[in-house]
């Protein structure tokens, strides 16, 4: 790396997984994916409350917030965690996308919750990765 | 335990010689305010523009020096898989138990392609999860040389402003830029994971001469006793200098550390570095750990090494920002004089040579040194 490089802010990301379900081999994969792309990747592991992905996204002050749900549970954590964020003045900055299944209705509904974008199953890597350059929040 | 112990709310706004006049101080001030009156989006904030070197950030840390000084700060460093973040994340457990915040700060390397990171240690971090008052931030190696200490040792300013009272910083120790890290730690704890090597890895320069204290973690393992026999040995070995091997014990010397030598050999009661066991999945040693650590604690300070550490850390830190703004100036002048590849066909084609450059280089700038001084 130059230093020209260095100067330039690193995109800090969480790729958080959120409750009960247990495969996170999507989220391995988007993991390994955005190291790839230059991004700084924090991986919060299995089975977390929302409580704790608000805690880790605070602390690192991530960039991106990539929450991967497959149980259908959507609907419940993610308000929980974005209501999380604004205690802590930090959804206004924080890009969040929600990767994994998730029916169409409930789609409109996380968009208008605040979530930036949702990729289903099949979304290219390099969509989600040129989604996050494009949009990720200007900092002071 | 409430953070911002000292000065609250007494805002860099209202006693803080603004650093210079430009429109971006207010920014900066505002921040160091929120950091001080303990929250965490601006402490965590802090570290980003640290670890970017985002304009403004030295203002912020020199606001936030005169209020650093109390934390006591802790190094965990080891080979990869040898436990060190399951132990990090008990001893900060055990830190809360006995009433006391925590900050910690986990080094992860940087891929040298393309930047990029996974930082992977605040999974481990199980027991302190949903506890705000420990504050765990990851930091990846970024690539740089160098750099990464300067960094870190400014992140440590920022939480021991925001009134941490124990910080740990926790990094892989396969390399020199990791030693230095280290350096930044008042006491430091080496992980050593049972057979993972022979003696001759035990002789081998670096480990060694950085522990305080000594971890033989996985302790239920099979040849844990071996691996802790080996350890005592060899520091038993370091410290008796009637059997020579003394040499070996700051290898390669810089100004910096011949002071450390001046002090090792000044001191009449030196600290002899300790071995503890532990299983830090289960606990298991961590209380003795805790009572180690808080025994060179007291040594640190009983025999005065904690201030010449200080002092020490403080030199070298002055040191290494005026070769980082003397390099800058080097490259504005290289930029100047129509950047470095030039100079290299010069001396490609056998036009000059490297000596020559630099010292045409540095001359202009030497004298206007020289006359200042003057």
């Amino acid at each position: 790396m130059s230093t020209q490089e260095q100067e330039e802010r690193t995109i800090r990301c969480l790729i958080a997984k959120v409750g009960l379900d247990g495969h996170d081999r999507g989220a391995h994969v988007i993991s390994r994916a955005f190291r790839d792309a230059g991004f700084e990747v924090i991986y919060s592991g299995l089975h977390r409350a929302p409580d704790e992905i608000v805690q880790a996204a605070v602390q690192e002050d991530v960039d991106v917030l990539g929450i991967s749900i497959l149980s259908g549970a959507h609907n419940t954590l993610v308000p929980k965690i974005i209501a999380g964020l604004e205690e802590y003045d930090a959804f206004e900055d924080t890009l969040i996308l929600v990767g994994g299944i998730v029916p169409d209705d409930d789609r409109e509904e996380l968009l208008e919750m605040g979530v930036s974008a949702v990729f289903g199953p099949g979304t290219p890597m390099e969509d989600t990765i040129e989604f996050v350059r494009e949009n990720v929040h200007e900092r002071k | 335990m409430s953070p911002a112990e000292s000065d609250g709310e007494v805002g860099a706004e209202a006693d803080g010689e603004p650093s210079d006049g430009s429109n971006g101080a207010s920014v900066e001030s505002e921040l160091v305010a929120d950091v001080l009156d303990g929250k965490h989006r601006a402490l965590a904030r802090v570290i980003s523009k640290i670890e970017d070197r985002s304009p403004g950030y030295r203002d912020i840390v020199s606001e936030l020096h005169r209020h650093t000084g109390h934390a006591e700060v802790l190094g965990v460093t080891g080979s990869p898989g040898a436990g060190k973040s399951t132990l990090v994340d008990k001893l900060a457990r055990t830190y809360r138990d006995q009433g006391e915040t925590v900050g910690v700060i986990a080094v992860d390397p940087s891929s040298p392609y393309t930047g990029g990171a996974v930082l992977g240690d605040r999974i481990r971090m199980a027991s302190n999860v949903g506890d705000m008052d420990v504050f765990f931030r990851s930091m990846s190696a970024r690539g740089t040389l160098g750099g990464l200490s300067t960094a870190t040792a400014d992140a440590v300013k920022a939480l021991d402003a925001f009134g941490k009272d124990r910080i740990i910083i926790e990094t892989v120790g396969a390399g020199q830029n990791e030693v230095d890290i280290v350096r930044t730690a008042d006491t430091v704890c080496v992980l050593v994971q049972p057979g993972s090597g022979d003696d001759v890895q035990m002789l081998k320069a670096g480990i060694l001469e950085i522990g305080d204290v000594f971890v033989v973690n996985k302790a239920d393992m099979d040849g844990a006793q071996r691996t802790v026999a080996e350890l005592e040995e060899m520091i038993h070995m370091r410290q008796n200098p009637g059997k020579n091997l003394d040499t070996g014990h700051h290898g390669p010397v810089d100004e910096d550390e011949m002071a450390d030598v001046a002090i090792d050999d000044a001191e009449e009661e030196a600290w002899d570095p300790e071995v503890v066991e532990t299983v830090a999945t289960s606990g298991d040693g961590i209380e003795e750990l805790v009572e180690t650590l808080a025994a060179h604690r007291t040594w640190l300070e009983d025999t005065g090494a904690l201030a010449e550490k200080a002092r020490t850390r403080y030199a070298a830190e002055i040191r290494q920002l005026l070769r980082a703004d003397a390099a800058r100036i080097l490259e504005e002048e290289l930029a100047d004089r129509g950047g470095v590849d030039g100079l290299a066909d010069r001396v490609v084609d056998r036009e000059t040579d490297p000596y020559t450059v630099a010292a045409e280089v540095i001359e202009p700038i030497e004298e206007c040194v020289r006359e200042r001084r003057e």
